[in-house]
């Protein structure tokens, strides 16, 4: 089996839902419509932090055309608390709103109009409070405090240990060590130490956050969501209702988008209860600037000592880190300590003293995002990178060389060994971007390498079909969010099945359909959703194999599949025959069952990685002296990925996160001031445009069939965004001797920057 | 008031308010739901449309601007089964992802390539500023757009 040529698997293949989608016909949630359906709108705190003293929804319950008008006090028959990490967030504000956009008090209306005039009917009493907007305000000593505690929600094995520190606005508090790492510091060469800032920053899906919740005649409730993790949200619903999982439905439709920003419950919960007291289905439909009020990357502050050996051996790692995760925890918790785990990236470390901690602010709650808290620890850590290698005059991609992780080696007792060579992406990285060629005088080029765990442990659940004439229905609940996850799961079952990539159709998630998969995100869909499919699909190959085998009178060893059919020494059967003849009929099909579930293990989060997402980026900048303008010119992404299951969707994500990664790294910022967001719109929040991408953009793939998922194949699609910023700024300083510790690389940061240079040398090569 | 316009080759006469959008119209009036809603202030391009040709956000478009006039959906431009030249270039080129920006990506590009039907590609990165893809980067649109305009004039043509 494993010898044969693969037919689909690595091919370059049209995605398998883009006609539908340059056709129009793709319906995502807020293109669907039911009978009886009613419009839900949002009453939002205009305050960051207030005592609410009075929420009178009376005069708009009595508007005409409205059939819901709730007041947080008003959901008394639910448990009104959800969260992933702590059952922190009301569906509406209980007493206190946290910060400004929280949801106070919502309405549902026969259409979108009468909804919005009921808003201005609702009658709200404030009395602010003091507000803490930022990492210092919260941490100080005697700051106001965002919550006086609450409950975890025991969604994450590796949560089960939340350490909040009572008292402050810290809700969780991560702790990783090795070795000894104040005497590797003293007895250090050089160390370099500084502490790096990274911006509040939004996903800005073009598709904002929508759900269509509908209870049927029995008391079941069907949600049709923009989520990326359905059975997250269906455990949270059944948790607030007390009902049995089995009792909620949730569909995904297409997603225009997530990032991150669709993990975990986020506007489920209020359609849902919308739905419920107005009796018809509720569609509740955020705006952009709503989504900005719902969810963003947290920002963070980390402070990192590097030691290092004269002869360029990396000996310690101190990193202290605090990332601001808003008014509520969402799943900031686990960003902060799977980030903090890996903040010594692809290096090998002896001495290691990594802390963090998650910080309630009176801001937009802070969440997941493309890289899970990662990209703010990676910006500190690359950055240092070239500082050191200055100050040992050595060449930074040499530096990097000589201290990575080796193919196989242990990255931390108990996980997963390094399943990557990323000495081979460093240096296709480095020829592509002409590292060792005389640069052009107006040209700096930087480097920054990345490592990433996935979520561990977690299991994928996958069920194939084969249906009487031959064709496949793979049932997964992966989401299709715009990576091309369908695609993917269809060619590992056409592979493993000898059908043709259009015999194969993957389901849309629903949860009273598709088996249970933890979360599509991580980049773990491929390696682990796959690897579901792939068994499932290699299950109903040995039922294939066996039916056939007894039709033939053959051995089952005598047999092998070609071209939709069983083919022995002799003889020949279509899949369709072969069901034939074991059904006697015209009907019936096989069922495969695919379980990846790796289950707890002695790493230290809990569960070892299923692979290590590992990347390089180089880039080639120009600066604007006069403006301070930084320029991408040339950007070259390489990620070790095991095997590109489809090169073109590949591609596709890789060149994505890199301009994502552009927008944070020279463009966006959630910029709050007096207690409120003055950004949170796309009229002023910039994110890359077309002509604001490199000249030259290019992705490259590492492929040594060494990962874990399915033909050897890893995850991907975080790892491209991941080194952007360091890559950019490294190149900025050796084109200009300006470091800057703080994204966005604004030309007005920039050109401070090179005003207040010293004049001395650029440290370029 | 009474509106006529023909959606796609195909005459309508529609009652619409004096402040209805053009986006409302097509998506809740017409079921054409191939132009999506996102930003609303006329800076995504999710909702682009053509409207005698000529690219408009019909988030921000009354529908009464665009009486007696010819309007041009995402589910107009392939020919009965036949793709477009542009939405087979975007297949090809795996130019979609998830597919929220696709239809304004198309209709714009064919509004430029009815303009200029061999741009450079500084010419369709210019013209792609008012269309955000928060997914694929932008190369592969930008290269399937310029493949579409290789491929011939038919690119710049439809409804």
């Amino acid at each position: 089996m494993s010898a044969r040529p693969l037919r689909v698997v690595g091919r370059p293949v049209p995605r398998v839902d883009a006609l539908e989608k340059v056709t129009g016909r793709a319906r995502y949630v807020t293109d669907l419509t039911m009978p009886g359906m009613v419009h839900a709108k949002v009453l939002r705190s205009p305050y960051a932090h207030a005592r609410v003293t009075r929420v009178d929804v009376t005069r708009a319950r009595a508007l005409p055309g409205v059939v819901a008008a709730l007041a947080g006090a008003d959901v008394t028959w639910c448990d009104p608390y959800y969260g992933p990490a702590y059952r922190d967030r009301p569906v509406l504000a209980l007493d206190v709103a946290r910060y400004e956009g929280e949801p106070v008090a919502a309405v549902a209306a026969v259409d979108e109009a009468t909804a919005e005039a009921a808003l201005e009917l609702i009658d709200v009493d404030y009395e602010p409070l003091t507000a803490v907007m930022t990492l210092e305000e919260a941490l100080a000593p005697g700051a106001p405090l965002v919550h006086a505690g609450q409950p975890p929600a025991g969604h994450f094995a590796d949560l089960s240990t939340l350490r909040p520190k009572p008292g402050t606005n810290v809700c969780h508090q991560f702790h990783f060590a090795r070795g000894n790492t104040a005497n590797a510091l003293a007895g250090a060469d050089v160390v370099v130490e500084d502490a790096y800032r990274f911006p509040p920053v939004q996903h800005v899906a073009l598709e904002a956050h929508a759900v269509l919740a509908a209870w049927d005649e029995s008391g079941a409730l069907t949600l049709w969501a923009s989520t990326q993790n359905p059975y997250s949200v269906r455990v949270e619903l059944a948790k607030m209702f007390d009902v049995p999982l089995s009792r909620i439905r949730v569909v995904v439709p297409h997603l225009g988008g997530g990032f991150g920003s669709k993990t975990y419950a986020k506007l489920e919960p209020l359609a849902a209860i919308l739905a419920h007291t107005a009796g018809r289905p509720v569609r509740l439909a955020a705006s952009i600037p709503e989504a900005f009020q719902t969810v963003r990357r947290c920002a963070s502050r980390v402070a990192v000592r590097v030691g290092f050996r004269r002869d360029g051996s990396l000996v310690a790692v101190e990193c202290d880190a605090s990332y601001d995760v808003g008014a509520y925890a969402d799943i900031g918790p686990r960003v902060v300590q799977k980030g903090t785990y890996t903040a010594t990236g692809p290096y090998r470390v002896p001495h290691v003293t990594l802390d963090s901690c998650a910080v309630y602010t009176n801001t937009t709650p802070g969440g997941a995002f493309r890289g899970f808290g990662v990209p703010q620890l990676a910006w500190a850590l690359e950055s240092l990178f070239d500082v050191a290698a200055a100050r040992l005059d050595r060449d930074p991609v040499d530096l990097r060389r000589q201290n990575f992780l080796a193919h196989g080696e242990e990255f931390a007792p108990g996980d997963t060994p390094i399943d990557g060579k990323l000495e081979e992406s460093l240096g296709r990285a480095a020829e592509a971007i002409g590292w060792t060629q005389a640069r052009a005088a107006d040209r700096g080029r930087g480097v920054a390498a990345m490592l990433k765990a996935s979520v561990a442990p977690s299991v994928s659940e996958a069920i194939v079909r084969l249906h009487a004439d031959g064709s496949v229905t793979v049932l997964a609940s992966a989401v299709e969010m715009g990576q091309g996850t369908r695609t993917v799961l269809a060619q590992i079952a056409a592979e493993v099945l000898c059908v043709p990539l259009d015999h194969v159709t993957v389901v849309q998630p629903d949860t009273a359909v598709t088996p249970y998969d933890q979360t599509t995100s991580s980049s773990r869909s491929t390696a682990m959703t796959g690897r579901a499919v792939q068994a499932a699909a290699e299950d109903v190959r040995e039922q294939l194999l066996a039916a056939a085998a007894q039709s033939l009178g053959l051995a089952v060893r005598e047999l092998e599949l070609a071209d939709g059919a069983v083919v022995g020494p002799s003889r020949r059967l279509t899949y369709a025959e072969t069901l034939a003849l074991k059904f006697g009929m015209s009907g019936g099909e096989l069922i495969g069952r695919g379980v990846i579930a790796p289950g707890r293990t002695a790493a230290p989060l809990g569960g070892s990685t299923p692979f290590w997402e590992m990347a390089v980026g180089a880039a080639e900048v120009t600066v604007d002296e006069e403006t301070g303008a930084v320029r991408v010119e040339r950007y070259v992404s390489v990620a070790d990925v095991g095997r590109a299951i489809n090169p073109l969707t590949l591609e596709g994500q890789d060149e994505g996160g890199v301009v994502q990664g552009l927008g944070h790294t020279l463009l966006e910022e959630m910029l709050y001031a007096d207690g409120h967001l003055l950004n949170g719109t796309l009229l002023v929040y910039r994110v890359p445009r077309a002509d604001d991408t490199p000249a030259e953009l290019e992705c490259r793939f590492v492929e040594n069939a060494d990962g874990s998922g399915p033909f050897g194949s890893k995850g991907a699609g975080e790892g491209s965004l991941i080194p952007v910023s360091p890559a950019v700024a490294n190149a900025v300083t050796r084109l200009t001797g300006v470091r800057l510790r703080e994204l966005p690389l604004t030309p007005e940061r920039v050109w401070r920057a090179l005003r207040s240079r010293s004049p001395q040398r650029p440290d370029s090569r | 008031m009474k509106i006529r316009l023909v959606v796609n080759g195909r005459p309508r006469e529609l009652d619409v308010e004096a402040h209805s959008l053009l986006l409302d119209v097509l998506r809740d009036g017409l079921d054409l739901k191939g132009a999506k809603r996102s930003c609303d202030t006329q800076v995504c391009g999710a909702c682009t449309v053509l409207v005698d040709g000529l690219a408009v956000s019909a988030c921000t478009y009354l529908a009464v601007e665009a009486d007696e006039r010819a309007v041009l959906t995402v589910e107009g431009l392939a020919d009965g089964e036949s793709l477009h030249p542009l939405q087979r270039a975007f297949v090809e080129a795996g130019a979609v992802q998830c597919g929220f920006c696709t239809s304004g990506m198309l209709l714009t590009a064919r509004a430029m390539l009815a303009e200029n039907a061999r741009p450079s590609r500084g010419e369709v990165l210019h013209y792609l500023r008012g269309s955000l893809c928060r997914c694929t980067g932008y190369r592969k649109i930008v290269d399937a757009v310029l493949a579409a305009a290789a491929n011939g004039p038919a690119a710049g043509n439809g409804q």
